[in-house]
């Protein structure tokens, strides 16, 4: 079935460079700001990874002199606030503003310009997170970038402690890009409920929309705190207030709640499009359809509803009453059962398909199994005595970046792989996607399944040097040759990336036999997606047009 | 480039969805009620722990005028908004203007208390615990009045412009949802602070 | 084996959190291997073979019993978990202070750890002594925990897990080791610059030599010898501005900024842990601190190398 009209990227006169960068600066086409925001995380995501690297070779032997402790706790500080905001969290905004209008049948996103409005506050929110290190003036000199720690706990932040205005570019810079994340929440959530295609309830949309709904839902319930708690710390440094200044008889300990109700939903955020990616891809490379959708929805919105009540976890050890902490245990372990849900119907999916190993597959084979161990470890962690022991120091480190890099991030490239065709139109290169898988994997599990040792022998996070003969020292040096290898994976990343969009072949619409929509259309999908708005009967609706004697509309 | 066109019911669904103005409006008022809780916790916390300077009991003195004007202003603004949605230009006009005009003395009776309580009382953001909550949370309820207030002038310049037409009576709902959103923020500002916090 | 072992517990805290953790880690590993298992088999069963016709596999869209069951276990094995964690939470936070125990302030500082005895009235740095505790007849030792600056922990692993000290907000722990030795940790809550040198060593010393310790501390130091050399090192002491950040009972220096100097030599380390209690690494210190713990609050004084050797000197009699 072929269309009357031209796509406006099929006009054969190549277009001068200034008008086509002037296109992409100025667009509020979804297909593009979800682009621009992923390539904005990967750029990052190699930022934040050269402070890993740097942190690791400093401490890849005790008494290291390579870096200064000041350059140091900036380096942490750095490398945790870009990860979360600028690589983490335009890489999830990014798929969600690709994938979601062209998944439930619509033209663009409910509003395109607030779109393009919160893509470029969240970009400069990183340009002022880095022009720190120009400007600032800290006061050794080493330039102003924040030292304070990701989660700057009070009165480190206070202007007695925090001299300078390091500390400033730390809260602006989140300021502005907390106000494109709950700009772009309200628009996943807006097309979401308001621009589905004919047919397709609530009950028949993919899981990716059901998970984004519930990641948009959780921005904006939990952003917000943190744009509040910004907001007392300016009072604070400029205004003379007393929000977190103990001296006043402020607290520091609110600080800490204030952080957390943000803090803890943030990382659910983050996961939960994970989720998503995993859910769209397992059942499509397993040749089944998803185990349990009615559950997994459930699971989804239980577990966004559970993670508004756990916060405190992060501070078992700051003095809250035994009952406190006794709350904070249950409610953090009851998260644990509508999760390990999802993990079973995943397998659930997996059991009795015909499973193709490509690398989107192996990827999301990758996010399970490291995903089940970084959910063990955090129940572990929940065990709030043990937490006493555990908090704060290497085996915790171990913990989030298993789930963050471990589940997150493999997700993430699982969905970079399965729709790289779709948003190309090339397909990639197959070996160098194992290639880049196994290095990644290899360099994943020499650093982080021995980082948790050191945390267990009483190693504290955040320290620039350590002392020997504390057991703590072979550990240490296997953690930082993993990253030679995840180093050297992430360039061969790149190189598929520019082998695969000059010399990849043509991928065609549907190059994996998928059943959602977007698949039924171009690749790369005209701008207007699809040329006529499709009807559809059932999750699935290209399983329904490629099976009409089976449809799944029968089963549902 | 061809597309395969997916259509497995030949059409034939009664789909209405709800606005998008709408939803996007609860999302913002969602978002921003989130920002107001934790200013409207932070101060019950901090709740008889200044160490010194002047005490709540002793500088407030309850704006029920004021709040009255700002409660009435949502009265007056959704009246407006049901006499567009009539085609009843003038009524709506009238109305309107009453809303911004209750909104601004709402905002000149803040101002009032505000240059009292510094000059006369010596409460300043920086004077204790009390200070700093008190400011930072009307102040923050004064600043989206304020942009609501923008919002309503900016409307009422399009009417003299001859520019605003019936069809528009839902975009006003929804900037009108604001609206009733700032004042029932205030009415709970107004329990925390001149009720349960004196 | 490393002296910071979490599972070498050798007091009460530690010992019960050791136990719960192996419960807690016997119990992850089943759900690990049970479900690493099944994701192993579904893998290598269930993998599409070469010159496989090019069917689909069954659909199968759910199942409520198997459902069921992957909830309800799950619900059990986390309500167990959480009983049992709330029975340690308890024995260890809220045990009852008996009347036996010694009593520690802890005031943690960038980058240095203040202990008061009010009991005994003394006030030493850095280095923690106390006594054994018996079980049969336990005398443990709780500390108040109080910040002067910014947020610290207080972590010594083989002891207690760790607590935090936060301004305005005065925590307590205890501990009750069962046998004697030196029990290192660090500061385990980001500080500044010099967190991590801010380390921590507890002298667990049975009840004679402890007591014979607080009496060495509750007496006022040597070195009122009237040698030419050491009052001249006195003099520069208390001419300069080591007086306004540390104390020397006895002597007009009685600055609370810094660590309490009166008995400097029977500590074994100096700058938090950071660097032996030696002639050369004390003279250092003061002749230039960020050779030792770059970032530290400790100033460099600007003394003349005879002026150093002359305070190195006076330092060396406070014993």
């Amino acid at each position: 079935m072929s269309t009357n009209t031209i796509a406006l990227s099929e006009l054969p006169v190549p277009r001068p460079i200034t008008l086509r960068l002037h296109e992409w600066v100025t667009t509020v086409d979804h297909k593009r700001l979800g682009i621009l925001y992923i390539l904005y995380a990967l750029t990052f995501l190699i930022v934040g990874g050269i402070e890993a690297t740097i942190m690791r070779l400093q401490l890849i032997r005790p008494h290291n002199d390579l870096v200064s402790p000041q350059f140091f706790n900036q380096m942490f500080t750095m490398h945790g606030t870009t990860m979360i905001f600028f690589a983490a969290m335009p890489l999830v905004f990014g798929f969600a503003n690709y994938l979601v209008p062209l998944m439930i049948g619509a033209r663009d996103m409910a509003f395109p310009r607030l779109n393009a409005f919160s893509f470029w506050m969240t970009a400069l929110g990183g340009l002022l997170l880095y022009f720190s290190f120009l400007g600032g003036d800290g006061l050794y000199g080493g330039g102003g970038a924040p030292d304070v720690g990701w989660f700057a706990y009070a009165p480190l932040t206070a202007k007695t402690f925090s001299v300078g205005h390091s500390t400033d570019y730390w809260t602006l810079s989140l300021l502005s890009s907390g106000i494109g994340s709950i700009g772009t929440a309200i628009n996943i959530i807006a097309t979401i409920l308001c621009m589905r295609c004919p047919g397709m309830t609530l009950g028949k949309m993919p899981l990716l929309a059901w998970l984004n709904l519930t990641m948009a839902g959780l921005v904006i319930l939990a952003v917000s705190p943190l744009t509040a708690a910004q907001l007392m710390l300016l009072v604070d440094r400029y205004l003379g207030g007393h929000f977190f200044d103990t001296q006043a008889g402020g607290s520091a300990v609110i600080w800490m709640h204030f952080f957390w109700i943000f803090g803890h939903p943030e990382v659910y955020v983050l996961v939960i499009p994970a989720f998503a990616f995993a859910s769209e891809i397992i059942p499509v490379f397993s040749r089944k359809a998803i185990f349990g959708y009615p559950v997994m929805v459930l699971a989804t919105v239980a577990i966004g509803f559970i993670s508004m009540s756990v916060w405190a976890h992060h501070m078992f050890t700051v003095g809250m009453t035994s009952g406190a902490n006794t709350f904070f245990v249950l409610s953090t372990m009851a998260i644990s059962v509508p999760t390990g849900i999802k993990i079973f119907n995943w397998l659930a999916t997996m059991w009795g398909g015909k499973i193709r190993f490509a690398t989107p597959m192996l990827f999301c084979v990758g996010f399970l199994f490291q995903f089940l161990i970084g959910g063990l470890t955090g129940v572990t962690l929940a065990v709030a005595p043990f937490d006493w022991q555990l908090g704060n120091s290497y085996y915790l480190v171990a913990h989030f970046h298993y789930v963050i890099v471990g589940a997150i991030l493999f997700a993430a490239f699982a969905a970079f792989y399965y729709w790289f065709p779709k948003v190309s139109g090339k397909m990639y290169n197959e070996a160098l996607g194992k290639l880049f898988f196994w290095l990644f994997f290899i360099g994943f599990h020499l650093t982080f399944d021995f980082m948790h040792i050191p945390g267990l022998l009483g190693m504290p996070r955040r320290i620039y040097t350590y002392e020997p003969g504390r057991g703590w020292d072979i550990w240490n040096l296997i953690v930082t040759i993993g990253v030679v290898f995840q180093a050297a994976a992430i360039l061969v990343f790149a190189a598929n990336l520019i082998w695969s969009y000059f010399r990849g072949k043509a991928a065609g619409n549907d190059p994996w036999d998928a059943w959602t929509l977007e698949w039924s259309t171009g690749s790369p999908p005209p701008a207007y997606n699809y040329a006529v708005i499709p009807t559809v009967r059932s999750r699935r609706p290209l399983w329904d047009l490629k099976h009409p004697e089976d449809p799944d509309w029968r089963y549902e | 480039m061809s597309t395969l066109s997916v259509s497995l019911n030949n059409g034939n669904v009664d789909w209405r969805l709800p606005s998008r103005g709408r939803v996007g409006m609860y999302c913002l008022i969602g978002a921003e009620a989130a920002i107001f809780t934790i200013f409207v916790v932070a101060y019950l916390f901090y709740i008889g722990k200044s160490i010194s300077g002047p005490k709540p009991q002793d500088v407030l003195h309850a704006p029920v005028f004021y709040t009255v004007c700002l409660l009435a202003s949502s009265l007056t603004v959704h009246i407006a908004v049901c006499k567009l949605v009539a085609g009843k230009m003038a009524a709506f006009a009238r109305f309107w203007l009453l809303t911004i005009v209750l909104g601004g003395t709402f905002l000149y009776g803040t101002a009032r208390e505000w240059v009292h309580l510094i000059f006369h009382d010596g409460l300043t953001v920086s004077t204790n615990l009390f200070g700093t909550t008190y400011y930072s949370l009307v102040g923050l309820h004064a600043f989206h009045v304020t942009m609501g207030l923008l919002a309503l002038v900016i409307v009422a310049l399009f009417y003299f412009a001859a520019r605003l037409r019936r069809e528009h009576a839902e975009r006003l709902e929804v900037l009108s949802m604001y609206w009733h959103f700032v004042d029932a923020v205030w009415v709970v500002v107004f329990i925390v602070v001149y009720v349960v916090g004196v | 084996m490393s002296p910071t072992n979490i599972f070498a517990p050798a007091s009460t805290p530690a010992q019960s959190i050791f136990g719960l953790s192996i419960f807690v880690i016997l119990t992850v590993s089943a759900i690990f291997i049970f479900v690493f298992a099944l994701l192993a088999y579904a893998v290598v069963k269930f993998r599409n073979r070469h010159g496989d016709d090019r069917t689909e596999p069954v659909q199968v869209y759910g199942s409520t019993q198997v459902e069921l069951a992957w909830t309800v276990i799950p619900a059990l094995i986390v309500i167990a978990l959480s009983l049992a964690t709330a029975r340690v939470i308890a024995s260890v936070q809220d045990a009852a202070r008996p009347p036996s125990a010694l009593e520690v302030i802890v005031t943690g500082h960038q980058y240095w750890w203040e202990y008061r005895y009010p009991k005994f009235n003394i006030v030493t740095a850095n280095e923690l002594h106390v006594p054994v505790s018996d079980p049969a007849h336990p005398t443990p030792t709780f500390l108040t925990l109080l910040s002067a600056d910014t947020d610290h922990s207080f972590w010594v692993p083989r002891l207690a897990g760790k607590t935090d000290l936060i301004p305005n907000h005065p925590n307590s722990m205890w501990i009750d080791p069962h046998e004697p030795g030196l029990f290192l940790g660090q500061c385990a809550q980001y500080c500044g610059t010099q967190h991590a040198k801010m380390l921590l060593r507890v002298y667990v010393q049975p009840r004679e030599e402890f007591e014979r310790w607080v009496q060495e501390q509750q007496k006022l130091p040597h070195g009122a010898a009237p040698d030419a050399a050491l009052s001249a090192g006195r003099r520069v002491f208390e001419s300069t501005a080591c007086i306004n950040c540390h104390t020397v009972s006895g002597t007009l220096a009685n600055g609370r900024f810094g660590p309490d100097l009166t008995h400097l030599m029977s500590r074994e380390t100096i700058a938090s842990g950071a660097a032996p209690n030696t002639h050369q690494m004390l003279r250092l210190w003061i002749q230039n601190p960020d050779a030792i713990k770059p970032g530290s609050k400790m100033p460099a004084m600007g003394l003349s190398d005879q002026d150093l050797d002359r305070v190195t000197a006076y330092l060396e009699t406070l014993r």
